[in-house]
Order: C-alpha cells, then sequence, then structure tokens
C-alpha cells in the first residue's frame, strides 16, 4: 500500500506522457474553461501540445454527442418524487443491496453561480455522510467548484494510473454548456446542464470513494475534508479527452513492439480483448438509447397535437355530454403526452449518463493496460543495458582503466537494482491489475443490473399513471347518452 | 399469393354500432361472412337472411368485389328519389399494396437474416396484413349494414339484385374519361357548393346544421389525420426493440438475469403493439368514418339548398311569365315541382339529421368505452408483467 504522497519513487511521474515533452507542463492546469479568464496570473504555456485537447470543446472522442432532453427537470423544478430519486440514484445503490458494508454517502449539491460575466463559474457543496473512523466527524461539507474535481482526478491520476489502479475519470468539460451558465443565460438548456454536470460530479466522487486505496488517499481526504483548497496549479492535467489520445498513442506503440510474453499473460491479452469488446458493446447501446429517446419524443409530439385536435373536436360537437368526453380525452391524452416525455427523459438520464460514465471508464482501463506494458518495456530496456554493461565490463578487464573498471562496476551494481525493482514492478502492477479488474467487472455488472431495475420501476410508475388517466376518463365516455 | 380466409369480427369496429342502437329489423339482416384475399382482388361473400317476400330464399350467399360495392352506392347517389337521405358512404378500396410489398421485400431478404429473425418478421408482417384485411371486411359490412337498416334503401331495387343475383354484375370500372367527367362534375359541385351555401336558410334547424357540420367535418378531418399519426409513432417497434437487442448481446453478464429482461420486453412489447392497434381500431377508424359520414351529411345539405335555390329561382320565373302573361301554366308546374322536390328533401333531410346525430353519439360512446376499456386493460397487464418480473430481479440480486 502506498503511503508516500507522491507515488512510489520508482516510476516517476513524468513517464506518464507518451508524447515525450519534457517534464511536467505545470503551468497548464487550466482544462476547465470556466476559469480561462479567471486570473491573469495563471501562466499558460501556449505551446504545449496538451493545450489543443485541454481546450478542445464538447465531449470526448469516446462518446457520441448527446443532445439533453427538452423538458426541465431539475430537482429544484421537478416534483414528481419519483424523477427526482432517479437522478440521485446511480451510486446509492449500495445502500439498497445488503451484506455491503460500505458507509459512506457522498452528495453534490446547491449549485450556486459565484462571480459575474466570464470569470463567473459554478460552486457546488460537497456533503460526505459516513460512520468510518478515518474522518473526524459524521457529516461534513464543503465548497468545490468544477476545477476542484479535474486537480483531484489529476493528482489521483498521476499517483495511481501507472501502477495499475483504475482511476475513475472526471466527468467532460464543455465550453458551450459554461459560456452559457456564465453568460447568465437562465434557461432550460443551461438548468439542465447544470443539472446533468452536478449528477456527473456525484457519480465521479461515489466511485472514486468506493475504491480502498483512492478512498485513504491524502488528497480525497482532503478534498472532501478541508475548507479550503489550493487552486489546482500543480500536477499535470489530464482531462479524459487528454488521456484518450494518449492511451491511443501508447497503443500504437505498443502494437508496433514485438513483444514476446509468457503464458501468465494470456489472462491479459482476454482481458484486453475482452474491454475491447465491451467498448463496441457500449457504444452500440449508447447509439439504440438516443434512437429510443428520439422516437419516444416523436410519440410525444403526435400525441400532444392529437391532443390539441381532439380538444377542437370536443369544442365542436353539439352533443354535450359527448363534447364533454371529448374534451377529457384530449385532456387524458395531454397527461399522456407528458408521461412519453417522462418516460424519455428517464430513459436518457439512467441509460445515457451510465453507458457515458462506462465508455470513459474503459479508457482508463485500457489505459492500465498499457502502463503494464511500459513497465515490462521498462524492465526488458533494464535487463538489456545490464548485458551491454557486463559486456563491456568484460572488456574492461583486459585494459589498464582501473578507474573505468570501477565505474563499469558500480554501474553494473547500479543497474542490477534497476533490473530487480523493474521485475518487481511488473509483477506488482499485474498483480495490482488483476485485482483491479475483478472489482471493476463486479461493480459493473451492480451498476447495469440496478439501473434497469431503476428503468423497470420507471415503466411501472408509467404503467401505474396510464391506469390512472384511463380508469377516471371511463366513467366520462359511459356518461355519454 | 397468400390466400386467408377469415371470418369477419367487425363487432370491434365502430360502424356496427350503427345497428345496435337501431332497430335491428328481423326481415332484413346482412352481413359478410367470408372473404378470400387473392393477388389484386378481394372476394366478399356477402350473407343475407330475410322474411322479405320479393327474395326467392329465406337465407343466400353471393360473392362480390369492391368495385360492384361502389357502384351500389353510385347508384344511389344519382337516384334523384334519394336526394333527401345521407346516403351511406362508400366503403374505401381495399389497399395492400403498402403490406405485399413489405412481405416480398421479407423474402427477397431471407438468406440475410436468421431463420429466428425471419419467421418472427414474417409473423408481424402476416399479422399486420390480416389487421388490414379485416378492416376492409368490416368496412364493407358497415356499407351494406347501414343500407339494409334505413327504411327507403332497404327497398331499393339494385340493392336486392346486389344482394340475391349469383352472377357477376359486370360493373366494371370506370375508364379514364368516365373518371374525368367525374372529376369535373366535382368541381362544378363544389363550385356551386360554395354559392349555394351563401344562401341562407330562413330554418333555423337546417341554419344550424349548416354551420355545425362544416365546422364539425373540418374538425374531424385534422382529429383523424392527426390519430393516425400519433398511431402510427406508437406502432414504431423503435419504442422497445433497440434497447432489448443491445442487452440481449450482453454475453458476460449474469446470464438469467439478462435473459429475463429480455423475455419481459419482449411481452410488454407485444402488448404496446396491441395498445396501438386497437387505438387504431376505436379512435383512428371511428375518426375516419365520421369524416367520410359528415361529407354525406354535407352532401345532403348542399342537395337542399340546390333544390331550395332552383325553388327560389322557380319563383321568380312564375313571377316573370305571370307579369308577361306567357308560358304560365308551364312555370307553375315547374314551380310546383321545385316546392314539392324542396319539401320533400326538406322532410326527410330534417330526420337524417337527427337520426346522424344519434348514430354519432351512440357510436362515439361505444368506441370511447371501448377505447378505455381497452387502455386499461394493456396497463393493466403490462403492468403486471413488470411487476412480477421486477420481484424476480430483486430476490436474485
Amino acid at each position: 500500500l502506498l503511503t508516500d504522497k507522491s507515488g512510489p519513487a520508482s516510476l516517476p511521474a513524468e513517464d506518464i506522457s507518451a508524447n515525450s515533452n519534457g517534464p511536467k507542463q505545470d503551468s497548464l492546469f487550466d482544462d476547465d474553461p470556466e476559469d480561462l479568464f479567471a486570473e491573469a496570473t495563471e501562466e499558460v504555456s501556449l505551446d504545449s501540445p496538451e493545450r489543443e485537447v485541454l481546450l478542445s470543446d464538447g465531449p470526448s472522442p469516446a462518446i457520441t454527442p448527446i443532445t439533453p432532453p427538452t423538458s426541465v427537470i431539475t430537482p429544484k423544478t421537478c416534483s414528481d418524487p419519483f424523477l427526482l430519486t432517479l437522478y440521485s440514484c446511480f451510486l446509492k445503490i449500495e445502500e439498497e443491496e445488503g451484506g455491503d458494508s460500505f458507509d459512506m454517502h457522498i452528495s453534490v449539491s446547491d449549485p450556486e453561480k459565484v462571480g459575474d460575466g466570464m470569470n463567473a463559474y459554478m460552486a457546488y457543496k460537497v456533503t460526505t455522510k459516513t460512520s468510518m473512523s478515518l474522518f473526524k466527524t459524521d457529516e461534513f461539507s464543503v465548497k468545490r467548484r468544477f476545477s476542484d474535481f479535474l486537480g483531484l482526478h489529476s493528482k489521483l491520476a498521476s499517483k495511481y494510473l501507472h501502477i495499475g489502479y483504475i482511476v475513475p475519470p472526471a466527468p467532460e468539460k464543455s465550453i458551450v454548456g459554461m459560456t452559457k451558465v456564465k453568460v447568465g443565460k437562465e434557461d432550460q438548456s443551461s438548468n439542465e446542464f447544470v443539472e446533468k454536470r452536478r449528477s456527473a460530479l456525484e457519480r465521479y466522487l461515489m466511485r472514486t470513494v468506493k475504491h480502498p486505496i483512492l478512498l485513504k488517499d491524502p488528497d480525497v481526504l482532503q478534498f472532501l475534508e478541508s475548507s479550503e483548497l489550493p487552486r489546482a496549479v500543480s500536477t499535470q492535467a489530464l482531462s479524459s479527452a487528454g488521456l484518450l489520445r494518449m492511451v491511443n498513442k501508447a497503443a500504437d506503440a505498443v502494437n508496433k513492439m514485438t513483444i514476446k510474453m509468457n503464458e501468465s499473460d494470456a489472462w491479459f491479452e482476454e482481458k484486453q480483448q475482452h474491454f475491447e469488446n465491451l467498448d463496441v458493446q457500449l457504444r452500440k447501446l449508447h447509439a439504440s438509447v438516443e434512437s429510443l429517446v428520439c422516437h419516444r419524443k416523436e410519440l410525444s409530439v403526435n400525441t400532444a397535437q392529437f391532443a390539441k385536435s381532439a380538444a377542437m373536436l370536443g369544442n365542436s360537437e353539439d352533443h354535450t355530454a359527448l363534447s364533454r368526453a371529448l374534451s377529457q380525452l384530449a385532456e387524458v391524452e395531454e397527461k399522456i403526452d407528458q408521461l412519453h416525455q417522462d418516460q424519455a427523459n428517464a430513459d436518457f438520464y439512467l441509460f445515457s449518463e451510465l453507458l457515458g460514465d462506462y465508455v470513459r471508464l474503459i479508457t482508463a482501463v485500457k489505459g492500465v493496460f498499457d502502463h503494464r506494458m511500459k513497465t515490462w518495456q521498462k524492465w526488458q530496456d533494464s535487463q538489456l543495458l545490464l548485458q551491454k554493461k557486463r559486456e563491456a565490463e568484460a572488456k574492461l578487464q583486459f585494459t589498464n582503466k582501473p578507474d573505468k573498471l570501477q565505474q563499469a562496476k558500480d554501474e553494473i551494481k547500479e543497474l542490477e537494482g534497476k533490473v530487480q525493482q523493474g521485475e518487481r514492478d511488473f509483477e506488482q502492477i499485474s498483480k495490482t491489475i488483476r485485482k483491479e479488474v475483478s472489482r471493476f467487472e463486479k461493480e459493473r455488472v451492480k451498476d447495469f443490473k440496478m439501473i434497469i431495475i431503476k428503468y423497470l420501476e420507471s415503466l411501472v410508475q408509467t404503467q401505474q399513471q396510464l391506469i390512472k388517466y384511463w380508469d377516471a376518463f371511463l366513467p366520462e365516455a359511459k356518461a355519454i347518452s | 399469393h397468400t390466400e386467408t380466409h377469415t371470418h369477419t369480427h367487425t363487432d370491434s369496429l365502430l360502424p356496427r354500432a350503427v345497428n345496435v342502437d337501431l332497430q335491428t329489423d328481423a326481415t332484413l339482416q346482412v352481413d359478410i361472412s367470408d372473404a378470400l384475399s387473392e393477388r389484386d382482388k378481394v372476394k366478399f361473400t356477402v350473407h343475407t337472411k330475410s322474411t322479405l317476400p320479393n327474395f326467392k330464399q329465406n337465407e343466400f350467399s353471393v360473392v362480390r368485389q369492391h368495385e360492384e360495392f361502389i357502384w351500389l352506392h353510385d347508384s344511389f347517389v344519382e337516384n334523384e328519389d334519394y336526394a333527401g337521405y345521407i346516403i351511406p358512404p362508400a366503403p374505401p378500396r381495399p389497399d395492400f399494396d403498402a403490406s405485399r410489398e413489405k412481405l416480398q421485400k421479407l423474402g427477397e431478404g431471407e438468406g440475410s437474416m436468421t431463420k429466428e429473425e425471419f419467421t418472427k418478421m414474417k409473423q408481424e408482417l402476416e399479422a399486420e396484413y390480416l389487421a388490414i384485411f379485416k378492416k376492409t371486411v368490416a368496412m364493407h359490412e358497415v356499407f351494406l349494414c347501414r343500407v339494409a337498416a334505413h327504411p327507403v334503401l332497404r327497398k331499393d331495387l339494385n340493392f336486392h339484385v346486389f344482394l340475391e343475383y349469383n352472377q357477376d354484375l359486370s360493373v366494371r370500372g370506370k375508364n379514364k374519361k368516365e373518371k374525368l367527367e367525374d372529376f369535373f362534375k366535382n368541381v362544378v359541385k363544389s363550385a356551386d357548393g360554395v354559392l349555394v351555401a351563401g344562401v341562407k336558410d330562413v330554418d333555423d334547424f337546417f341554419e344550424h346544421e349548416k354551420t355545425f357540420l362544416l365546422e364539425y367535418h373540418n374538425r374531424v378531418k385534422d382529429a383523424s389525420a392527426k390519430s393516425d399519426r400519433m398511431i402510427r409513432s406508437h406502432k414504431s417497434k423503435k419504442l422497445f426493440y433497440n434497447l432489448q437487442d443491445a442487452v440481449a448481446s450482453w454475453e458476460l453478464m449474469q446470464l438469467m438475469f439478462f435473459l429475463k429482461v429480455s423475455e419481459l420486453f419482449e411481452k410488454t412489447r407485444k402488448i404496446e403493439a396491441r395498445v396501438a392497434a386497437d387505438e387504431d381500431l376505436k379512435l383512428a377508424d371511428l375518426l375516419k368514418y365520421y369524416l367520410r359520414e359528415s361529407q354525406a351529411a354535407k352532401d345532403l345539405l348542399y342537395r337542399r339548398s340546390r333544390s331550395l335555390v332552383d325553388y327560389e329561382n322557380a319563383n321568380k320565373a312564375l313571377d316573370k311569365a305571370r307579369a308577361k302573361n306567357r308560358d304560365v301554366l308551364q312555370a307553375e308546374t315547374s314551380q310546383q315541382l321545385c316546392c314539392h322536390k324542396f319539401e320533400k328533401i326538406s322532410e326527410s333531410a330534417k330526420q337524417e339529421l337527427i337520426d346522424f346525430k344519434t348514430r354519432r353519439v351512440a357510436a362515439f360512446r361505444k368506441n370511447l368505452v371501448e377505447l378505455a376499456e381497452l387502455e386499461l386493460k394493456h396497463a393493466k397487464g403490462n403492468l403486471q408483467l413488470l411487476q412480477s418480473c421486477l420481484g424476480v430481479l430483486k430476490g436474485n440480486t
């Protein structure tokens, strides 16, 4: 287990960057556009290649763009208790599962706009409720902004990714979404954006603290507990997009290498293939869900139009009772239209967001596998170098250069240490990844099962409402005489 | 091609309601007992039970095609004696083209899909074909029932020939020239209709009916179109199918769980399809039928207005003739004829329009009640499926 805050000394942070642009680009933290104009003192390195990635708008290449639903259902405006629970349900599934002793709840709430114009940002309240002894109190809150979350992720990524831990990716940034909020546009779409972000941040934190290692990380504890958080500027900033590009580059490099690995790696190869397949499946499912939502919305629009038409028909009908019944029918259809919309929104939030999360998570998993390859390579390289040095030393034995000989012997000793460390690192990361993958799979199954159950429950709700509406209409229809 | 014998189930279809509240006269009952769908035509077996003396037997059947129904309808429209009645609207032409095309495409693509997929799609398309078939049979039956229930039309000679003559009526469809003539007639008629509609009626009842029918007809047209669109969306398989397909393809997940969910989606999808089909029958078809009936009622009002205009013109002509003292007798006869025609039409029209309202109210009542009951039945069915599946799934997790 890691006790050192900065991570194991043997693999420095700069190895993370696949493009060897030199050491850390520390002033580059600006991957959140909300901070773009915030502080003039912030140094932004203009020629950093990461900058383009960090400032690029929109979702990561991993996910197709999601069109937000058109009706506003935010916790503030939505009065339907069922729908309210939907948005906060994702990772609170743990409490419903018996036999799970994880006792910690994090909620992200009360988004509040701070400041004006392009300097403005959203502050969120992060509340932790827990009975774990790790914390000083049972319940405590802090205020955090989006860049704080990104900062947390980047610290964790730099410390743990390269030794095989699947660090949950932070939510996506969005220049368009955030600009609307800054500019003060208080409309449906900006409300939805804030709500989506709030929910995503909550899921992110819950996933992070559910990880037994990450939970104990001092950065995480500081994030949750301390009232003042230093502005995240120091460590390498890695947005999901940046991570993905880096992983892709590494994957390319790895493919070019002809690596001979032994049989235990069959497990790793199989798992890698499995995650590739899963990635494809999830994207397909994501596309299905979007198409489904689209069709349901079309049904909703057509139902609304029919409702209006039926109301007009009722108006012109000159038999009183029939006229009333037709107006009632119009009302029923209007309510059903609203049901269709709510269902479409439920489909969207439940599945789309979860799928998006998992597509990003799998990117992190792939990253971890690639780190293992790099670790192996490093070990091999050390071995090769050691061999060369030994050969060189053997040659030096026959020359009369005692200084050089001693230097060679020293170098060899150092290299032997490196080789041993390399082997240990490789075994360690392999072990860690096995554990992580098994944990990931368990969580994934739990997550998806729970979401499906929630979805079915929402369908139950819809049917119950339908029954209510038609039950109320039936006597009106019978009253026609 | 496909041949499907089927007994009609018009009980579920609106216009049956026409007979429910009217006195079903035991002396004449007509129904379509069987129907056969062939490549490019449908053959209806028209079955009659009657105690009327003019028929040779008490019970008999003949085979008729769509064109022969149209011939009968047109003979009513062209008969001056029936000017004062709402002529039951002609049944729409059977249209299986779209359905046939889909089945054909399916057949062509058989090689490119699994046996399961093919069977499933084939079943669905066949069900669709069957539904269209049943509907067209019901529409034709409704027309005949309406005629049989009408106190005057039921006595029509052409109608009796239609029912009894067991040979082909040799009614050919209209050729191009005749269709063109029809087109021009309609143009003239609608222009005339506008002129005639401008004439204000002395009689309050008819004045009200005119305004009412005009607005009502337009609104029914709009409601019919919108309900069609809504139901088409509802029928869209894309509301469920894709999700189910994706769920079914997760292989590493615990198999039992997802098998159950796939099963559930399959069942609820079938129920949703039934809901859409029922809405189609109870709502869309109801509106379509009353679109046609309200047009027939408008036509009646037009004929009456036309005869009123003719009457007024005859009056003017008579005054002129008397003033000039020329052709007075001729003008008097003409005026009397017009007067008589107008009064006859007005009298029967009044009753017809009152009956139309009664029929309309009864039909809407029946279908709206049945619609609500079916919606409830399906929602409860869905609910039960969902709840029982949830019970099993939660138990397993």
